[in-house]
């Protein structure tokens, strides 16, 4: 690898820009996601942006459990999302559609119509968690464009002590119920 | 000292042109979001993070462009970028570095082209959100612009020269200070910041012009977003610092009012939230035209007298 592709690796790490979308989420998500830029948090320190256009951005999040309506307006957006990218699912209704199964109303889970790389699962989790899943999905994304391979999906814990750590469990709603001490990375 | 080529070259590539103002540009844009942030209790981005933005954005995919239009919306960021950094070059940071007869007109003229590219970018991008952002950031021109240029008109008018080198030269009227003043209250406008960020209103019209741009593209508007901070902030430096003879000090003390020019107007934009268009309009065209034309009626005043 030269040296250009290692400065762009490490750009495309340093530099998350976000495009929030909501796929028929109670806001309580989309509440957090905000949190997470707010000064407790700063998620702009890892230089994440939240974008006004998915033309920008590198990561789509995705909050909600995927109603009929949502489907085509998030494939649209993936679709404008310019790569390399990679997508998000904060919250357990991406996930799982959460306490929303079975409703008829429902075309979820997310990884039904999307290829997910980060799940962030809590009802709703936690702003660390979220700026976690983020730079994850930003480790994700600059290796794959470096390396052009298919990455699985990566689970993160509850409140994501172990960056990276895939847990089996999570991807049930149970997993909601994972107490993990705050992550001691992201510290306000 | 006239500017020929070689100099002229030197300037533009150079000093204060592209070597120094692309670096110049990250940084500016790095103090404004370092200083918002700071105002706001956060840490905020690192250093280097404009240059990461930049760089990331080189590597990423454009969506396909087609037909004239694609080649348009492919050209107005180019152009942008050169008029803004031709205007940084065009800047006397170094005494005596050469200049010609009304290149203060010239300095105006480039100043406003990255506006209009993005007024046409826009259009051309056929996004309703960029249409609305483009129509925006035509009103707010005409507001602000009449505002500019009158001050500058009338610094240029009592000193009787539209040479920027030897304005720089000349000692600062109370006149001048006035003009100062009133280009520092077009500058939130210019560059788009709080509480003047109509064009761009993010969240609001999404990205505004900007909406369907993408990858080294969008690269392009940012870098040309920084060289205008540079070209227009040392504007200002350049018309409010006392002449000297030393090139490192001259040097520097272009350096330090630039950058207290940026934590001023970051100041304001940290502490102010967005105007609606009429609510902007209005304040130009009411209170500081009214500034304006005292200082132009003044100008014309003084140049009778003497």
């Amino acid at each position: 690898m030269n040296l250009w592709n290692k400065l762009m690796c490490y750009s495309r790490r340093r530099s998350p820009w976000l495009f929030h979308m909501n796929g028929g989420s109670c806001n309580g998500c989309d509440i957090e996601l905000i949190a997470s830029l707010t000064p407790r948090y700063d998620a702009e320190q890892l230089g994440v942006r939240l974008e006004g256009s998915p033309r920008h951005a590198d990561i789509l999040c995705v909050t909600g459990p995927i109603t009929h309506n949502a489907v085509n307006a998030i494939k649209t957006v993936y679709g404008q999302v310019c790569g390399p990218k990679a997508v998000v699912a904060i919250g357990s209704c991406p996930a799982t559609t959460n306490v929303f199964i079975d409703s008829r109303t429902l075309d979820g889970p997310l990884n039904k119509h999307l290829p997910v790389d980060v799940f962030v699962p809590g009802c709703p989790p936690r702003p660390d968690a979220i700026i976690l899943g983020v730079a994850k999905a930003a480790e994700i994304l600059a290796n794959r464009a470096a390396n052009k391979i298919p990455v699985e999906p990566v689970v993160m814990a509850l409140a994501g002590s172990e960056c990276g750590e895939a847990c089996a469990c999570a991807a049930t709603p149970d997993a909601d119920k994972v107490a993990v001490p705050a992550a001691n990375e992201v510290k306000p | 000292m006239n500017l020929n080529l070689t100099t002229a070259l030197a300037r533009f590539l150079i000093f204060p042109g592209l070597l120094f103002a692309v670096p110049a540009a990250w940084f500016l844009l790095w103090v404004e979001r370092k200083a918002v942030a700071l105002m706001q209790g956060r840490i905020g981005p690192p250093f280097m993070q404009p240059f990461f933005d930049f760089v990331k954005l080189l590597g990423k995919d454009t969506p396909p462009r087609v037909g004239a239009a694609g080649m348009l919306m492919k050209l107005w960021p180019l152009i942008a970028v050169s008029a803004a950094a031709g205007a940084v070059g065009l800047l006397p940071v170094l005494p005596s570095s050469g200049g010609f007869e009304g290149d203060l007109i010239l300095l105006l003229a480039l100043l406003e082209l990255p506006s209009m590219c993005i007024i046409a970018a826009g259009f051309s991008s056929r996004s309703i959100f960029g249409e609305i952002g483009s129509a925006r950031e035509a009103v707010l021109s005409v507001a602000y612009n009449v505002v500019f240029l009158l001050a500058i008109v009338s610094i240029a008018a009592s000193q009787h020269t539209f040479r920027l080198e030897a304005l720089a030269q000349l000692p600062a009227s109370p006149l001048r200070w006035l003009g100062v003043l009133a280009i520092l209250v077009c500058l939130p406008a210019k560059l788009h910041l709080n509480p003047f960020s109509l064009p761009n209103a993010e969240q609001e019209i999404y990205s505004g012009p900007m909406t369907e741009y993408a990858g080294p593209e969008l690269a392009m508007w940012e870098l040309s977003h920084g060289l205008e901070w540079v070209a227009a902030t040392g504007l200002v430096a350049t018309l409010a610092a006392p002449h000297v003879g030393l090139v490192w000090l001259a040097v520097l003390l272009f350096l330090a009012l630039s950058f207290a020019v940026v934590l001023l107007l970051s100041v304001v934009a940290a502490a102010t939230a967005r105007l609606a268009i009429d609510t902007t309009v209005r304040f130009y065209w009411q209170v500081t035209l009214i500034f304006a034309v005292l200082a132009v009626s003044s100008a014309l005043f003084m140049r009778l007298l003497s």
